[in-house]
């Protein structure tokens, strides 16, 4: 098991924008993965996308340059 | 048998659209319910069918895509949550029910007012009689791309033009030419297109989709579990999830994706060359027959691979189970849902035979079909004369 990471955590507001987001970032070899979103967060679905908090700004403008949607983002220990 | 039904399902599919469905059967969880590998693998295969299907029509976003279980069901989602009181929509003769009976109901309860373009003997309907009937009030028109009982294809094109000239919304039911004809939303100024997996696109039945232009609102049919928004105790706003409450048909999506890709492989133009040449060829091959009625416009060459006919007064049923216990040839007799189109073509009573062809049907088959109703026709319509 992994100790908690620095992260941020990207959440959408339905699962299709999930799945857009997710295919983008794995094409584009960005880092990060789906995660369950967690329960101190509040979401209108149910996945996000976690990865290193440092990468947040370069996976946002990727997703906004791509005109692709998500609801809001987070950082946290995770 | 020789299969010629597939105006009313493709019943040979290609071995891809079975192996996705059973893999999806092995694999599948429940789509937006989880992050399990199961769910997930599901979630991804959805979205994927959306995207593709947005890219074969042209839908201007894959969340525009809403799964349906047939062009009915995309239908009875579209009449039912567009129109407020007082609108005046526009459908025609050609009409499938899956049309008819969703806006004659409103009709009845005084929601909508309905005006039915006229087909002519051939079975089209003309440009300027659409235009005649639009009124201040006219919020859509609702029109099929091809008649499922004659095969008339109709010039969506310039319909479309003249709706997106008036604001009118622009609905067609593409069930009878999804696979079979290429449609482009954007080209065609479709604003809502309702589709059918099981028949062109080769898919498992219970699949279907209704593909929308932005910002078309409409009220949802049913509301329930989206996998999103769950604490919110209204259906959310955005697509698809406004339109798609409950566990979607994912082993038939993954079929219809199936289907989908076989047609793109394929090409559709080839498909559709190939379905004209047997129509084409069927036609040429018992026209001269006696007795024999055949309806629709076969002056063109762009049609649905229909051709429906009657051999003299003789009752269509009669000649549709001769064709299946004697020669083992499927097709369909009677009413086709269609009871206007049947109604202009003064075939009420007798119903009508209809043959219809899909890609996986051979010119063999084609001969060996005219050859049966030849036989047919020499023998049913001597003794009726007897």
């Amino acid at each position: 098991m992994k100790l908690k990471e620095d992260s941020v955590v990207i959440t959408f507001t339905s699962t299709t924008d999930a799945m857009a987001a997710e295919l983008f970032f794995n094409k584009k070899a960005l880092r990060g993965r789906l995660i369950p979103v967690p329960t101190s967060i509040t979401a209108g679905c149910g996945m996000a996308w976690k990865a290193p908090a440092e990468d947040r700004d370069e996976l946002l403008t990727a997703l906004r340059r791509e005109g692709l949607r998500y609801d809001k983002d987070y950082r946290m220990l995770l | 048998m020789i299969y010629l039904d597939n105006a009313a399902t493709t019943m040979q599919k290609p071995r891809g659209v079975i192996e996705a469905v059973v893999q999806a059967m092995k694999t599948a969880g429940n789509a937006a319910r989880g992050m399990g590998e199961a769910a997930l693998w599901s979630s991804r295969l959805i979205f994927e069918v959306r995207v593709q299907v947005a890219t074969f029509f042209n839908v201007s976003r894959p969340d525009h895509v809403i799964f349906t279980s047939n062009a009915t069901e995309a239908l009875n989602i579209v009449l039912n949550g567009l129109f407020i009181r007082g609108d005046h929509v526009i459908t025609t003769d050609l009409e499938h029910n899956a049309v008819l009976r969703p806006l004659y109901r409103l009709q009845e309860r005084g929601d909508i007012m309905l005006s039915i373009v006229p087909a002519d003997s051939c079975g089209n309907i003309h440009l300027d009689v659409v235009e005649s009937l639009i009124r201040s009030s006219t919020r859509a028109i609702v029109i099929t791309h091809a008649s499922n009982l004659t095969g008339n294809v109709v010039d969506v094109r310039r319909i479309g033009q003249l709706a997106r000239a008036r604001d009118i919304l622009f609905v067609v039911d593409a069930a009878q030419t999804a696979g079979s004809m290429p449609i482009d939303m954007e080209n065609l100024h479709i604003d809502v297109l309702c589709v059918t997996g099981h028949k062109g696109l080769f898919g498992p039945q219970g699949t279907g989709c209704l593909c929308l232009r932005e910002g078309i609102d409409i009220r949802p049919f049913k509301v329930g579990g989206t996998g999103v928004q769950s604490f919110s105790k209204t259906q959310p706003q955005t697509y698809p999830e406004r339109l798609e409450a409950g566990t979607l048909n994912t082993h038939g999506i993954a079929g219809l994706a199936a289907g989908i890709s076989f047609v793109q492989s394929t090409g559709i133009e080839k498909i559709h060359r190939h379905e004209m040449s047997l129509t084409r060829r069927f036609y040429d091959g018992v026209v001269s027959l006696p007795d024999i009625q055949i309806y629709g416009d076969f002056s063109v060459d762009d049609r649905a691979p229909i051709v429906a006919l009657n051999l003299g007064k003789i009752d269509s049923a009669i000649v549709a189970d001769i064709l299946s216990t004697t020669y083992g040839i499927a097709t369909r007799a009677g009413a086709h849902c269609a009871p206007r189109m049947h109604e202009v073509l003064g075939t009420v009573s007798q119903g009508a035979v209809r043959f219809s062809f899909s890609w996986f049907n051979t010119e063999d088959e084609v001969d060996r079909a005219i050859e049966a109703l030849r036989d047919i026709s020499q023998h049913l319509v001597s003794n009726a004369h007897d």
